[in-house]
C-alpha cells in the first residue's frame, strides 16, 4: 500500500537490478509511492533530489521468505510490528512469515489477522505462508484455495516436516493447482530423535545428542522424488547439510521443480563455535544445527555455482529467559533479519564468493519469483520498494541494540563490512541507518 | 614442562580444560590427601569457614557421598541439594536456582546434572567456583582423575600404558573424560563398544576404536569397563542383555590375553553379568575398591586447589 | 649479603643440639623427631643420626606438612595454594616426647599450625621445638627449646636456610628484601 509522497529522485547512484539487466549508475524517480522513471540524467522538474553517496548501491527491496513473526500467540518473543520493523532495519522491504504461530496459520481468518496487523504496523510488507495440514499436525490438508485467496503465498508445516510421504504427495498435487510451492523443513524425525546439535566430533565431545546431516537429506530426497512424480514445486528450507545440497542438485539436473534456500548462519558458522568461551551458547542452537566445515563449504559452493536459489534468515526470535537454559532444554532458533545483509556482503561478496548482482538475486529477485509476489526488480509503475546498501560501511554487531524483540543472535561483537544504508517501502524512507555516514540524506528534511 | 603450582581456572568444568601439568598437580595433591584418610582423626582445617554446595539434579549416591566426605575431611561447611527427578522437571530454571544459591555466597558449587554443559551455564552466572560432578553425556572429570590416580598407583605411570575402555561409548561421560585425560598424559587408549554406541569423532582424539573386545584387551595394562544402562539394553541400540554379555562382557577367559599384571576398573555401579563377570569383578585383577578410596582423595585435592583463590 | 652460618657452623649446631636433647630428656628413650616440610625434614634426619652417634639409640623420625593447617590459606588474592606434600609419621605419637624440627622460627604461625596438626595425630607426653635459626618477631606466645643460632633481623629482611639435601650446600643467609630480588 503506497502512501502519496512528494516526488523525489535518487540521483547518480549505482543501481543493481539483475532481473532488469541493470548494473550501473542511474537516476530513479519516485512519485506517489511508485517508481515513476529510471534512467540516465532524468529531468528533475520540481522533484526533491537525493544525491546518492558514492559507493552506495540501490537494489530492488530485499525479501526474506523465511521469518517467524510469532504473532499471534507468542508476542513475548516478537510481534508483527517488531518483526517487520526488524526487517526494515535489516534492509528487507518484504517478509514471508511462517505459519507455526498459535493458532497455526491454517485458516483464512488467521491469514487475514496477520495481514491486518502488518498493515497497521506499516513497516515491511508481509506475505503469509499457510500450513500444509491443520494445526501442522500432519493429518488433514488445509483449505489451500481459501488460504491462497486470503493472501498466502506458499504452504509449509515448518518447524517440522510434512508428516508423511502421502500427505506431501497430496499437498504437492493440490498446491500445484494454484502453482504455489510447498516449503519443506527437511528432517527425518526418527534420525533427528532428541538431538540438539550436529552429529559430529564436536557434539560427541560436548556430550550433545546428534542430528545427522542425512536426517535432512533423506527427507529432501523423499520430497524431490514426490515433486518429480507430481510435477509440484518443492522448496527446501534452511538447507544445512552437504548431502542435501547434492540431493537438490541431482533433482535440478533431472528437471524437478526444486529450489532451496540457505540461512547466513549456515554459511558463516560451524559447530566448532559451540566450544567457544564457556561453551554451550544456546544462541548457537538452531534447527537444522550448525554443521561442520565440509557442510559450510558445500553451502558456499552452492551459492557460488547457482545451485542455491535464495538466502533467507529463518529469523526465529526467542525470549532471553527461554534461551538461558541448559543446552538440551533451550529452544532452537536465532534472530537473523538485522545481521543478514552485513554477513552476506562481508562473507560472500567481499570474500569473492559471489557478485553483488548475484546477491540481489538471492535476496530479492529469486524469492519474489518463487513466491510470485511483487518486487524483485525496480520496475516503472510498480511500488517503490528499494534497499540502499553501503557495501563498504563497517559494522559492529551489537545484539543488545537489535530492534527485534528478541536478541538471540550468536553474532554479537562481530565486525563486518557492509551495511544497509536505507530501506524504502512504497516510496517512503522507513529507515536510514544512523551508523552509516551520509545515510541521513535519504530522509526528507 | 614446568610443574603447575595452581590450577589456571577457578572452575573444574572438564578434563578438556586442563593441561597435563595441572593434572599432575591434582594427582600429586591427591596423594598427600590420601594420607589424611589413614589417620585416626581424618580431618584437616584447610577449608574451615568455606561453604560448599552439592547441587545434585541426578541421583548419584556414590559421587555425592564421595564429595561430601571430601568436603567434611577438609572442614568445609556443606549443603546438599538434591532435586528429585530428571532435568526436565518443570519449575525453577537452573539459572534461577543458581542465582538463589549465589545469594548464600557459597565458595564452591559441586553440580551433577543430566544436561551436558550445565556446569558451564552455572559458571557464567555464579561467582562461586564450579566443580563438574558429571554433566549429561559430556564429562565427569573427577572420575577420570581418580581413575588416573588408581592407574598411577598400580602402574607407576600413565604415559605408555595400554588402556582398553569397553562399553557404551556414546552415552558415557566417564569415557570422554578418561579419553581426554589419558591421551593428554600419553597413554594408548583403545575404545571398544557395539557399533551403535560409538560416537563419531572418537578416532580424531587419537583413540583406537574397535568393536572387538579381544582386540581391545590384547596386551592391555588396564581394562576399564563402562556401565551399560538398562534403558539402552533394548530398542534400537542393542538387541538384548544376553547378546551384549556374549559379545562385550569381560570374563576371565578374555582377560588371559591382556598383559600379565592387568588391572580391571569400573566406575560403578556395576551390572554383574552384563558388562562384567562376577569372577572378574571380585577377582585379583579388580581395583574397583581402590577407585572408591581414591575418589575421596582426588575430590579433596580438587576442592582444596580450587578454594585457594580469593574471589574478587 | 651476609652468611650468618656456614656449613661448619650448621653442623656444629646440630651436634650441640643433639647433646642438649639427650641431656634434657635424660637419654633418647621415648623420643621421636618430626620435621616440618620442607627443610625441617632433613634437619630432623640429621638430628636422628647425631642422636644415634651420641646416645647409641635409633630415634623414629617423621615428616609433617602443615599446609592444610595454615591460617593464611585463603588470603592469597590470586595465586597458588602452597603445594601439598605428604605427611609421613610412621609411628604413634601417643605418650612420646616429640621433637618438632623446623629451619627458621619467625612469627610462630607455622609452629602453631604444626602443633594443631600434631594434636590430630594423637596425644604426646610433650612437644619440644628445635630450630636452626631464631630470627625474632614472634606474633604468638611460642618459643624454641633448642636453637642453632639467634639471628637478630628486621622484618624487611629475609632469612634463607640452604641445606645440602635440598639446595646442594649448607648455609644461612640474611637478605635485604628491598631491591634484593
Amino acid at each position: 500500500m503506497a502512501h502519496a509522497t512528494d516526488a523525489y529522485v535518487l540521483k547518480g547512484g549505482r543501481v543493481v537490478d539483475p532481473r532488469a539487466g541493470r548494473d550501473g549508475h542511474f537516476d530513479i524517480r519516485i512519485e506517489n509511492g511508485l517508481v515513476a522513471a529510471i534512467g540516465k540524467d532524468l529531468p528533475l522538474d520540481d522533484a526533491r533530489v537525493v544525491e546518492v553517496p558514492a559507493g552506495f548501491v540501490s537494489t530492488p527491496g530485499l525479501i526474506d521468505m523465511h521469518v517467524h513473526l510469532r504473532e499471534p500467540g507468542q508476542e513475548h518473543k516478537e510481534t508483527i510490528a517488531t518483526g517487520t520493523w526488524s526487517a526494515v532495519v535489516g534492509g528487507f522491504t518484504g517478509v514471508a512469515c511462517m505459519p507455526n504461530t498459535d493458532p497455526v496459520n491454517d485458516s483464512a481468518s488467521v491469514t487475514q489477522f496477520i495481514l491486518k496487523r502488518a498493515a497497521e504496523a506499516g513497516f515491511a510488507r508481509v506475505y503469509p505462508i499457510g500450513a500444509v495440514s491443520l494445526g501442522s499436525m500432519g493429518d488433514q490438508m488445509t483449505e489451500m484455495g481459501d488460504l491462497r485467496a486470503a493472501g498466502c503465498v506458499a504452504f509449509t508445516d515448518d518447524g517440522k516436516p510434512v508428516a508423511t510421504a502421502l500427505l506431501m504427495r497430496r499437498a504437492l498435487e493440490y498446491a500445484g493447482m494454484f502453482d504455489v510451492p510447498i516449503i519443506e523443513h527437511c528432517e527425518d524425525p526418527s534420525l533427528k530423535g532428541d538431538g540438539v546439535a550436529h552429529e559430529g566430533a564436536v557434539a560427541a565431545m560436548l556430550g550433545l545428542r546428534g542430528i545427522p546431516g542425512v536426517a535432512e537429506s533423506i527427507m529432501a530426497e523423499r520430497d524431490i522424488s514426490l515433486a518429480e512424480v507430481t510435477g509440484g514445486r518443492i522448496h527446501v528450507a534452511h538447507m544445512s547439510a552437504r548431502q542435501t545440497m547434492r540431493a537438490v542438485r541431482d533433482g535440478k539436473s533431472r528437471g524437478v521443480r526444486v529450489t532451496c534456500e540457505v540461512a547466513p548462519h549456515h554459511f558463516t558458522l560451524t559447530d566448532e563455535a559451540l566450544k567457544d568461551g564457556a561453551g554451550y551458547n544456546t544462541n548457537l542452537k538452531m534447527n537444522p544445527p550448525l554443521r561442520e566445515e565440509a557442510d559450510r563449504l558445500a553451502m558456499i559452493e552452492g551459492l557460488r555455482d547457482g545451485s542455491v536459489d535464495i538466502i533467507s534468515t529463518d529469523h526465529a526470535p526467542h525470549h532471553a529467559d527461554e534461551k538461558a537454559l541448559e543446552f538440551d532444554r533451550a529452544p532452537f532458533g536465532i534472530v537473523g533479519l538485522e545481521t543478514c545483509v552485513p554477513l552476506c556482503l562481508d562473507r560472500l561478496v567481499h570474500a569473492g564468493v559471489i557478485s553483488l548482482s548475484r546477491l540481489v538475486e538471492l535476496l530479492s529477485s529469486n524469492p519474489a519469483s518463487l513466491l510470485k509476489i511483487p518486487g524483485g526488480t525496480i520496475a516503472v509503475g510498480a511500488p517503490a520498494d528499494l534497499t540502499v546498501l553501503a557495501p563498504d560501511a563497517p559494522v559492529t554487531v551489537r545484539t543488545a541494540a537489535l530492534v527485534s524483540k528478541s536478541k538471540n543472535s550468536p553474532f554479537d561483537a562481530w565486525q563486518l563490512r557492509g551495511a544497509t544504508a536505507a530501506t524504502i517501502v512504497g516510496g517512503r524512507v522507513l529507515y536510514a541507518n544512523p551508523a552509516v555516514a551520509d545515510a541521513a540524506r535519504f530522509v526528507a528534511t | 614442562m614446568t610443574a603447575a603450582t595452581k590450577l589456571r581456572s577457578r572452575h573444574l568444568l572438564g578434563i578438556a580444560e586442563l593441561d597435563p601439568d595441572e593434572i599432575e598437580l591434582i594427582l600429586d595433591t591427591a596423594v598427600a590427601m590420601k594420607e589424611i584418610g589413614t589417620r585416626t582423626i581424618k580431618k584437616v582445617p584447610a577449608l574451615r569457614g568455606r561453604t560448599v554446595v552439592n547441587l545434585f539434579f541426578e541421583a548419584s549416591t556414590r559421587t555425592r557421598l564421595s564429595f561430601e566426605l571430601a568436603e567434611k575431611r577438609l572442614s568445609a561447611d556443606t549443603m546438599g541439594i538434591t532435586v528429585a527427578g530428571s532435568s526436565v522437571t518443570k519449575g525453577e530454571t537452573l539459572a534461577d536456582t543458581a542465582r538463589t544459591l549465589e545469594a548464600m555466597s557459597p565458595d564452591l558449587i559441586v553440580i551433577r546434572h543430566a544436561a551436558s554443559g550445565s556446569p558451564h551455564l552455572l559458571s557464567t552466572i555464579c561467582k562461586a567456583g564450579i566443580v563438574n560432578a558429571g554433566d549429561g553425556t559430556h564429562e565427569h572429570p573427577t572420575q577420570a582423575l581418580l581413575d588416573a590416580l588408581t592407574m598411577r598407583e598400580r602402574k607407576g605411570r600413565l604415559a605408555g600404558l595400554k588402556v582398553a575402555i569397553v562399553g557404551d561409548l556414546l552415552h558415557s561421560r566417564v569415557l570422554r573424560s578418561n579419553v581426554l585425560l589419558l591421551t593428554k598424559m600419553g597413554a594408548e587408549v583403545r575404545a571398544c563398544g557395539p557399533a551403535t554406541l560409538i560416537p563419531l569423532g572418537l578416532k580424531a582424539l587419537g583413540v583406537h576404536v574397535t568393536t572387538s573386545i579381544d582386540e581391545a584387551v590384547k596386551d592391555a595394562d588396564v581394562v576399564m569397563m563402562l556401565r551399560v544402562q538398562h534403558e539402552r539394553m533394548h530398542g534400537l541400540f542393542l538387541p538384548s542383555l544376553r547378546e551384549y554379555f556374549s559379545l562385550f562382557g569381560l570374563t576371565p577367559a578374555r582377560l588371559e590375553h591382556a598383559a600379565s599384571n592387568v588391572i580391571v576398573m569400573h566406575p560403578g555401579p556395576m551390572n554383574r553379568g552384563v558388562e562384567i563377570d562376577s569372577a572378574v569383578a571380585d577377582g585379583p585383577w579388580s581395583v574397583i575398591l581402590d577407585q572408591v578410596a581414591n575418589g575421596v582423595a582426588v575430590r579433596m585435592a580438587v576442592l582444596y586447589l580450587l578454594a585457594g583463590e580469593e574471589l574478587t | 649479603m651476609p652468611i650468618v652460618m656456614d656449613a661448619d657452623r650448621v653442623g656444629r649446631s646440630l651436634t650441640r643440639i643433639a647433646h642438649e636433647i639427650l641431656e634434657r630428656n635424660r637419654g633418647a628413650d621415648n623420643l621421636a623427631l618430626i620435621g616440618i616440610r620442607a627443610r625441617g625434614v632433613p634437619l630432623a634426619e640429621r638430628l636422628a643420626a647425631n642422636l644415634k652417634t651420641a646416645g647409641g639409640q635409633d630415634v623414629p623420625t617423621g615428616s609433617l606438612d602443615i599446609t592444610l593447617y595454615r591460617d593464611d590459606l585463603m588470603k592469597h588474592q590470586v595465586g597458588p595454594q602452597p603445594i601439598l606434600r605428604c605427611t609421613d609419621i610412621p609411628f604413634s605419637i601417643d605418650g612420646r616426647t616429640i621433637l618438632l624440627v623446623d629451619d627458621v622460627l619467625y612469627t610462630g604461625r607455622t609452629i602453631r599450625a604444626a602443633l594443631d596438626a600434631l594434636i590430630d595425630f594423637g596425644r604426646p607426653n610433650a612437644i619440644q621445638l628445635v630450630v636452626l635459626v631464631d630470627r625474632g618477631h614472634r606474633e604468638l606466645p611460642i618459643r624454641a627449646d633448642y636453637v642453632g643460632r639467634n639471628v637478630p633481623t628486621s622484618r624487611q629482611q629475609s632469612v634463607q636456610v640452604r641445606l645440602l639435601e635440598i639446595d646442594g650446600r649448607d648455609e644461612v643467609e640474611v637478605d635485604e628484601v628491598e631491591g634484593a630480588s
